[in-house]
C-alpha cells in the first residue's frame, strides 16, 4: 500500500541517483576544468544547498511555468533523483580519491586507456569502497520519500493521513506505526548493505568504514 | 646487426622551475640489460617513466624499434603495451586475484579470449616461480611473491622491452633475493631490460651496459668491467666508495 | 512585472519568513545540543541501562524520517490531549532529532580523543566527572566542529519540513504568496536562492571559525 509506494520512490530515486551521480563522481576526479567547474560542481552546489522540501516545488512548478506536462511523480524522481545524484557524487568522489595512485598508472604501464582504467580497475574498487557511505544515503533518501506527501503522491505518509481522516482514529497510533515502518524498512536496509559489503569485501584488504551523517 | 630496441635522445624534463633530467641520450639494444645507477634523487626513475611517458617529457625524442614514439600522432596505449613497466611499490591491482591481475592485460587490452589469456598468464606464473598462488589476493601474497606477480603481469604482454623501476627497493632484505633471481634469469633468457636498482651485486654480475646518473646527466655509461674498476670520474668513485 | 522585479517585490515577505526559519534553526541547534551531550556521555561512559535507553532514543530518531516525527507530535498528540502551537511542535521536534544526531558525533568525537587523556587525568586524582568536563570535553569541541557546522546547514534546511506542520516559515510564506498571484516557479526560484546565499554565507563563517579555533598540530 502507502509502503510499497515509499519503497519504489526510494528505489527510483536511488537508481536515478546512481546513474548520474557516478559519472559525476568520475567527471569531477577525472575531467579537465572545465567539465568540473561548469558542469559538475555547479550541480552538486545547488542540489546540496537546497531543501528536498523546495527542490520538489521548484521541479513541480517549473514544469508548468514551462509549460511541460509533469505528473508529481516526475517531478519528484527529478528532484530528488538529482538531489541523489549530488550527494551520491559526493560518496563516490570519496572513494575515487582513496584509491592509492600506483593503481592507475599501473593500469596505464600495460596499456589501458583513461576509460579501460577507470573501468576495470578504479571503479570496481570504488564501488566496494562506497557501500559504507551509500547505505547512509540509502536512508536518507527512503526518509525523504515522506516529503513527497507535499506534492500529493499517496506514500506512506499520506495513506496515514487517509487513515486518520477517515476513522477519526487514534492519530497518534497511526503516525507511530508509520514511523515504525519506515524504521524497520531503514533498518533493514542497512542490514542488508553492511551484509553486502562484507561480502564483497577484498580478502585481506582493509576497508575503512567512513562515517557519514545520516 | 643486433636491432636498437630503444633510443632515447637528449631528454628534458622538468619539474615546475627545477630541470631534473638534463639532457640525457642512449640506446639499448635487443637482447641487453641495461642497469641504471647513481644516487637517489638524481632523475634515474622520472628517466624511466618518460619513456613510457607515465610523466609527460618536456624535450628529446624516443624511438621504439623504428617508430618515434614522442611524435603525435601516436597511439600512446598501444606503446604502453609494447612497454613492460615494473613499479617499485608493486602496484597490483588490489580487488582482482593474481591470475587476473596477469590476465586482465591480455584481456581487456589486447582483446584475447579468456582461456588463451590465462594459457598465457599460467606460463608467465612459472617463470616467475609462483605457479601455486594464483588464485590469491595481492593482499595475501609477501612483498616479494607480489612483485614477482607484478613482473609476470608485465611479461603476459609480451612486451619489447621491460622497464624495472627500483623493483627490489621496497622489500624486506630476506626477499630482494627472490625478485632478483627472476630478473636474473629474464636476462639469461635474452629479455630486453632496463633497470634502476640500489643492487650492485646484480649491477656487476648481470648487465651488459651499466649507466650512472647523477644529477640529471649521464656522467659514464660502459660494461661493468670497466666502471667498476676504472671509473673515469672522481663522482662515480666516489659513489662507489660510498655504497661498498 | 518581469521576473526580478518581482523577486524584489516580494523579498521582504520572504526575508521575514525566513527569520522564522533562522529562529526555528537556532532554537533546535541549541535543544540538540543541550540533549546531545548528555546522551553522547551516556553512550560512552554510561552503564549498560543508559546506554540501551541512549541507543534507542537514538536509533528512533535517526531511523524515521523528520516529516513522521513532526507528525506525531502535532497531530498526533491532541489525541491523547496534548497540543502544540505549530511553531513550538516544530522546535521540539527539530530539536530532538537535532539531539539524536549531534549526540553521534559527539560520540565519535570523544572516542576520537585519545585514550591516553582520560588515563592521564585520572592519574593526577581527577574524578571521572572532573575529568570528563576539564580534559575530554574541551578537545572534543573542537574536534566536533566540522560536524556540527554540517548539522546547522542540515537543520536550515529541514526546516522548510516545518512548512507541513503549517510553521510560517519561508516555504510556508512562499506558497502563500504564490496562491495570490499564482507565479508560483518564480517564487520557488527566489525561496532556492535565498536558501542558497544563507548556506553559503553559513559555509564560509563555519569555516572561518574552524580554522580559528583549531588546536595547533592536531
Amino acid at each position: 500500500m502507502g509502503t510499497l509506494i515509499s519503497i519504489e520512490l526510494a528505489l527510483a530515486f536511488l537508481g536515478f541517483g546512481f546513474v548520474v551521480g557516478l559519472p559525476l563522481a568520475v567527471g569531477e576526479v577525472y575531467g579537465n576544468k572545465f567539465v568540473k567547474n561548469l558542469a559538475v560542481l555547479p550541480i552538486v552546489e545547488f542540489f546540496r544547498s537546497i531543501p528536498a522540501l523546495v527542490l520538489l516545488f521548484l521541479f513541480y512548478f517549473g514544469a508548468s511555468y514551462l509549460n511541460l506536462n509533469f505528473s508529481p511523480f516526475i517531478a519528484a524522481l527529478l528532484a530528488m533523483g538529482f538531489r541523489s545524484a549530488a550527494y551520491q557524487s559526493q560518496v563516490f568522489r570519496g572513494a575515487i580519491l582513496s584509491i592509492d595512485v600506483g593503481q592507475m598508472q599501473a593500469a596505464r604501464s600495460i596499456g589501458m586507456s583513461r576509460f579501460k582504467a577507470i573501468r576495470y580497475i578504479i571503479l570496481p574498487q570504488a564501488l566496494r569502497i562506497s557501500i559504507p557511505g551509500w547505505s547512509n544515503e540509502y536512508a536518507m533518501v527512503l526518509k525523504d520519500t515522506s516529503l513527497v506527501y507535499a506534492l500529493g503522491i499517496t506514500e506512506l505518509m499520506r495513506q496515514g493521513r487517509y487513515i486518520v481522516a477517515r476513522t477519526f482514529g487514534n492519530a497518534i497510533l497511526v503516525y507511530v506505526i508509520c514511523a515504525l515502518i519506515y524504521f524497520v524498512i531503514v533498518h533493514f536496509g542497512v542490514k542488508l548493505l553492511d551484509f553486502l559489503e562484507k561480502k564483497y569485501r577484498i580478502p585481506g584488504y582493509e576497508i575503512k568504514k567512513v562515517t557519514t551523517r545520516a | 646487426m643486433t636491432q636498437i630496441i630503444l633510443k632515447v635522445e637528449n631528454l628534458h624534463k622538468s619539474y615546475g622551475k627545477t630541470e631534473v633530467i638534463k639532457g640525457v641520450s642512449f640506446e639499448v639494444k635487443k637482447r641487453e640489460t641495461k642497469v641504471i645507477i647513481g644516487p637517489s634523487g638524481t632523475g634515474k626513475s622520472t628517466l624511466l617513466r618518460c619513456i613510457n611517458q607515465l610523466d609527460p617529457l618536456d624535450k628529446g625524442q624516443v624511438w621504439l624499434e623504428d617508430v618515434e614514439i614522442t611524435k603525435p600522432p601516436i597511439d600512446i596505449n598501444q606503446v604502453r603495451a609494447s612497454i613492460g613497466f615494473v613499479f617499485q611499490s608493486f602496484n597490483l591491482f588490489t580487488h582482482l586475484t593474481a591470475l587476473d591481475n596477469v590476465r586482465i592485460g591480455p584481456m581487456r587490452v589486447k582483446g584475447m579470449k579468456e582461456e588463451e589469456a590465462t594459457k598465457i598468464a599460467v606460463e608467465e606464473f612459472k617463470r616467475v616461480g609462483l605457479g601455486d598462488k594464483i588464485h590469491h589476493y595481492p593482499a595475501q601474497l609477501s612483498g616479494g611473491q607480489q612483485q614477482r606477480v607484478s613482473i609476470a603481469r608485465a611479461l603476459a604482454m609480451s612486451p619489447k622491452l621491460i622497464l624495472f623501476d627500483e623493483p627490489t627497493s621496497a622489500l624486506d632484505p630476506e626477499l630482494i633475493g627472490e625478485v632478483l633471481e627472476v630478473m636474473i634469469n629474464l636476462a639469461k633468457e635474452g629479455t630486453t631490460m632496463i633497470v634502476v636498482t640500489h643492487e650492485m651485486g646484480f649491477a656487476r654480475s648481470v648487465a651488459n651496459d651499466i649507466i650512472f646518473m647523477d644529477n640529471g646527466i649521464i656522467l659514464e655509461e660502459g660494461p661493468p668491467g670497466e666502471i667498476f674498476k676504472n671509473p673515469k670520474h672522481k663522482r662515480t668513485a666516489k659513489f662507489f666508495s660510498k655504497i661498498t | 512585472m518581469n521576473f526580478f522585479e518581482f523577486a524584489w517585490s516580494i523579498s521582504p515577505k520572504l526575508l521575514a519568513g525566513s527569520l522564522t526559519s533562522l529562529e526555528l534553526t537556532a532554537l533546535a541547534i541549541s535543544i540538540g545540543f543541550i540533549l546531545g551531550i548528555p546522551l553522547s556521555l551516556g553512550r560512552v561512559y554510561g552503564n549498560k541501562i543508559i546506554y540501551t535507553v541512549t541507543t534507542i532514543y537514538i536509533e528512533a530518531f535517526r531511523g524515521t524520517p523528520i516529516l513522521t516525527q513532526l507528525f506525531i507530535l502535532y497531530f498526533g498528540l491532541p489525541s491523547i490531549g496534548i497540543m502544540f502551537s505549530p511553531f513550538t511542535a516544530a522546535v521540539i521536534g527539530l530539536g530532538l532529532n537535532s539531539a539524536a544526531y549531534q549526540a553521534e558525533f559527539f560520540r565519535g568525537a570523544i572516542q576520537a580523543v585519545k585514550g591516553g587523556q582520560m588515563v592521564a587525568a585520572r592519574s593526577i586524582g581527577m574524578s571521572k566527572i572532573k575529568a570528563i568536563r576539564y580534559i575530554i570535553l574541551p578537545q572534543m569541541f573542537r574536534l566536533v566542529i566540522p560536524s556540527w557546522s554540517n548539522e546547522l546547514i542540515l537543520l536550515l534546511k529541514a526546516s522548510s519540513i516545518a512548512y507541513m506542520i503549517q510553521v510560517s516559515e519561508l516555504v510556508s510564506v512562499g506558497r502563500q504568496i504564490a496562491s495570490r498571484n499564482f507565479r508560483t516557479f518564480e517564487v520557488f526560484l527566489v525561496i532556492a536562492f535565498i536558501y542558497f546565499v544563507i548556506v553559503e554565507i553559513l559555509n564560509r563563517i563555519l569555516h572561518s571559525v574552524e580554522k580559528k579555533i583549531k588546536i595547533p598540530g592536531l
